[in-house]
């Protein structure tokens, strides 16, 4: 393939802390190189694209998404999973493994490993099952799916409810030096809840989700964390006071990292009025306060990384009673053009926002990924184009996900992903 | 004196000064009452008073609704509710089919939807639906042409109960402005409180909530936006001191299993509304349920059956103001 040469970009690494304008070339699917202003590669014949006005940045990296795939492929596949990410920005996603069967042995991270070789167009890191089956009941052969490529291990959409059980994982962890991801909920304090539990929920007449059956939840995994020195980073926080204590945790040395969604940053419980199931999400969407307190989490350093949960569900499912609506916003797509939201009302810096979604991710999944997220000469070339200035409306109709569930169908947004590069090749293109 | 309203000549008479006229009237559905003005609130109520005296009649019926098709799709059981609309139905000469979900291909799993859709091809003017969970009937209102009527939705709304509560009231006291009334019992459940709050409130009442603290709502007067104030008396002593309302929720049994109260017995030295503790209310204060009861837990026999009690009534009313109802969605010039 011939080399490209992006010319004239607005290159923002924070890495590197790199925000000027540049050119970078791209060959054999490495960066070859990047200079700063007017410099230009000392090679030549290459294919050159201007992009003048846009935004150079690493490809983005999710902790976090659901691609459904063994066994859920109506509602998502690894091809339309990858393409949606790829479409969002996103050159690497970890797949979370509540799928069916769950990811819980090394043979189905082969599966998907595979499958996301021949079919996935963006890189695709499996994570493997904390317990056997996702039941919280005997943990799940971690060594055996470590060394074929699991990269962290969660019972995601479940807590291990068992404190034994996840002090014990959280322990045999320290062997392979892998994060444990926890879906901080107590299931018993949040049972049969649809949405927040506040006004909103009174109103609409729902059950409701209490903060605290995520923050007993966050407290009992930091104390646990401390007591085993393992890794342990928390999903999808998104209440004030799971912010705070992973703060306090921080504070003390303890080794806890922490995610957020874009929509528990940018969309408040109101948004549920009128029984949408298209914003019925676990965690749900809280208060306007709780918004406030992700925002200052990102700000300093509480929060490592945005996450999208992507979590397609088909229309059908979606299509009735609230209460048997599953659990899910389809989130790869929308992600960036949302969080630009939070940069155009001044609430949070662009570095600072595309800092949140490459190396400080990259950094949570360890050293063996210590090239993602970082344009540096060498690495492979992840790259996203950015138009922040371009307006467009979520057609959700148009998604390659075939989770068309997201609450912002219709809404305008501005600020888009114009062009995704993954190891050189353009794998989204406006 | 009275106006002549109906206009095929059936003598359905409209009390002078409706501040909302039935021409104005802009509700294809009722859902709730949280989008109900204090006028149309009244304007229902006024209609329901035309209709009164149509059951008063020898023969109580009128044309009004005649070729017009309802139906009632019930997910839940119910006794009044069902027959209340079905005999309103009746009064007002419409076709009434009645379609519970245990009896129907909704055991076969067909969706709410679905459902619905196939009661409209079959011609439904009118759905009157009841189900377990909250918002079904606005799903139900999104997906079908006819108007929709909740009949009671999970913990959401109850409003026509709501509106034959406040036709009771104001038959006995007059006006709704100003009166206190007390809730007592589990309100964290009940779609009957959560609709009496939205339609007193708007009416100008002063609503107290007098509940065990794991049997009340969350949130009741934070962000006033989203929900009525309410006055929080958990003492029952306070709650029904100088009320000109008194209004018992029926307790579920399964509040004791799931741990939500400790026992019956404990129940009833709290928050049963017995003899003595009506003397609290005003002299003159009415005693209301809306049924089922469970007569010995949360209201005493005597109580429930004694002078102040209009529960017998609240079920007659049941029937004029869900008559005046299914008047104002079908019936009129939208024919």
């Amino acid at each position: 393939m011939k080399p490209i040469l992006i010319k004239d970009a607005r290159i923002i690494d924070p890495s590197q802390k790199i925000d000027s304008t540049g050119s970078i070339l791209i060959a054999e699917g490495k960066i070859a190189w990047l200079g700063t202003g007017d410099q230009k590669p000392a090679t030549n014949g290459h294919e050159v694209v201007v992009a003048k006005n846009l935004i150079a940045a690493p490809g983005f990296i999710d902790l976090h998404c659901h691609l459904r795939d063994p066994g859920l492929e109506e509602k998502e596949t690894i091809a339309s999973g990858t393409l949606a990410a790829a479409r969002g920005g996103f050159t690497t996603v970890c797949c979370m493994p509540n799928t069916e069967p769950a990811i819980d042995n090394r043979s189905i991270i082969d599966y998907v490993k595979t499958k996301a070789t021949s079919e996935g167009v963006v890189r695709v890191l499996p994570i493997g099952c904390i317990t056997r089956g996702r039941k919280g009941e005997a943990l799940a052969d971690m060594g055996e799916m470590a060394s074929a490529g699991a990269v962290a291990f969660s019972d995601d959409g479940s807590p291990v409810m068992n404190s034994r059980l996840m002090r014990q994982a959280l322990d045999y962890s320290l062997a392979f030096g892998l994060p444990v991801i926890e879906h901080c909920e107590d299931k018993v304090l949040a049972e049969n809840g649809q949405m927040n539990e506040g006004i909103i929920s009174t109103r609409l007449g729902l059950p409701g989700i209490p903060a605290a059956a995520e923050e007993s939840m966050v407290a009992r995994d930091i104390a646990l964390a401390e007591l085993t020195g393992a890794r342990l980073h928390i999903a999808h926080v998104s209440t004030s006071g799971s912010v705070e204590m992973v703060r306090a945790g921080k504070q003390k040395g303890i080794r806890v990292t922490c995610e957020v969604t874009p929509h528990h940053l940018t969309l408040s419980e109101e948004m549920v009025m009128g029984y949408n199931t298209n914003a019925k999400v676990n965690p749900p969407l809280r208060t306007r306060r709780d918004i406030e307190a992700l925002i200052e989490g990102l700000k300093d350093g509480t929060i490592d990384a945005i996450a999208t949960d992507h979590a397609p569900h088909t229309s059908l499912e979606k299509l009735c009673e609230f209460a048997y609506a599953p659990f899910g916003i389809s989130m790869l797509e929308t992600a960036f053009g949302m969080l630009m939201g939070l940069f155009q009302t001044g609430k949070i810096d662009l570095n600072l926002l595309i800092s949140k979604m490459t190396w400080e991710p990259a950094n949570i999944l360890g050293d063996k990924f210590g090239k993602l997220g970082r344009l540096v000469v060498g690495n492979p070339a992840d790259i996203v184009l950015i138009d922040p200035e371009k307006e467009w409306i979520v057609d959700p109709a148009s998604f390659a996900s075939k989770g068309q569930n997201t609450p912002l169908g219709g809404a305008k947004l501005k600020g888009k992903v114009v062009t995704t590069i993954f190891q050189g090749k353009v794998v989204f293109r406006e | 004196m009275t106006t002549n309203w109906h206009e095929d000549g059936s003598t359905i008479l409209l009390p002078p000064k409706a501040a909302v006229t039935a021409s104005a009237w802009r509700h294809h559905h009722i859902l709730d009452l949280d989008d109900f003005t204090q006028d149309e609130i009244e304007l229902i109520l006024h209609i329901t008073g035309s209709m009164k005296e149509v059951l008063a009649r020898p023969i109580k019926k009128v044309p009004a609704l005649r070729g017009k098709t309802i139906m009632t799709l019930f997910y839940e059981n119910s006794t009044r509710t069902r027959l209340s609309f079905e005999l309103a139905a009746k009064s007002l000469s419409a076709d009434i089919s009645n379609l519970t979900a245990s009896t129907s291909s909704i055991v076969k799993g067909e969706s709410l939807i679905d459902t619905l859709l196939t009661l409209e091809s079959l011609g439904a003017d009118v759905v009157i639906i009841r189900h377990p969970q909250s918002g079904a009937p606005n799903l139900a209102a999104q997906h079908i042409k006819g108007s929709v009527i909740n009949a009671g939705d999970g913990w959401h709304a109850h409003p026509t109960q709501a509106l034959l509560d406040m036709y009771t009231m104001r038959a006995h006291k007059g006006v709704i402005k100003d009166l206190k009334v007390t809730i007592i019992g589990d309100t964290k459940h009940s779609r009957v409180s959560r609709s009496n709050i939205w339609g007193l409130t708007t009416m100008g009442a002063v609503v107290t909530v007098c509940s065990p603290p794991t049997l009340l709502p969350i949130g009741f007067n934070q962000p006033v936006a989203y929900f009525p104030k309410v006055r929080i008396e958990p003492d029952i002593h306070k709650a029904i001191e100088g009320a000109d309302v008194v209004m018992v929720l029926r307790l579920q049994l399964e509040r004791m299993q799931s741990g939500l109260l400790p026992s019956m017995r404990e129940y009833i030295n709290l928050y049963q509304l017995n003899e003595e503790r009506l003397k609290l209310a005003k002299p003159d204060a009415l005693v209301m349920h809306p049924g089922p009861m469970n007569e010995g837990l949360e209201i005493s026999t005597g109580v429930a059956h004694g002078s102040q009690s209009v529960i017998n009534e609240q079920v007659t009313n049941g029937v004029a103001v869900r008559m005046a109802l299914l008047y104002l969605l079908a019936g009129g010039k939208k024919a």
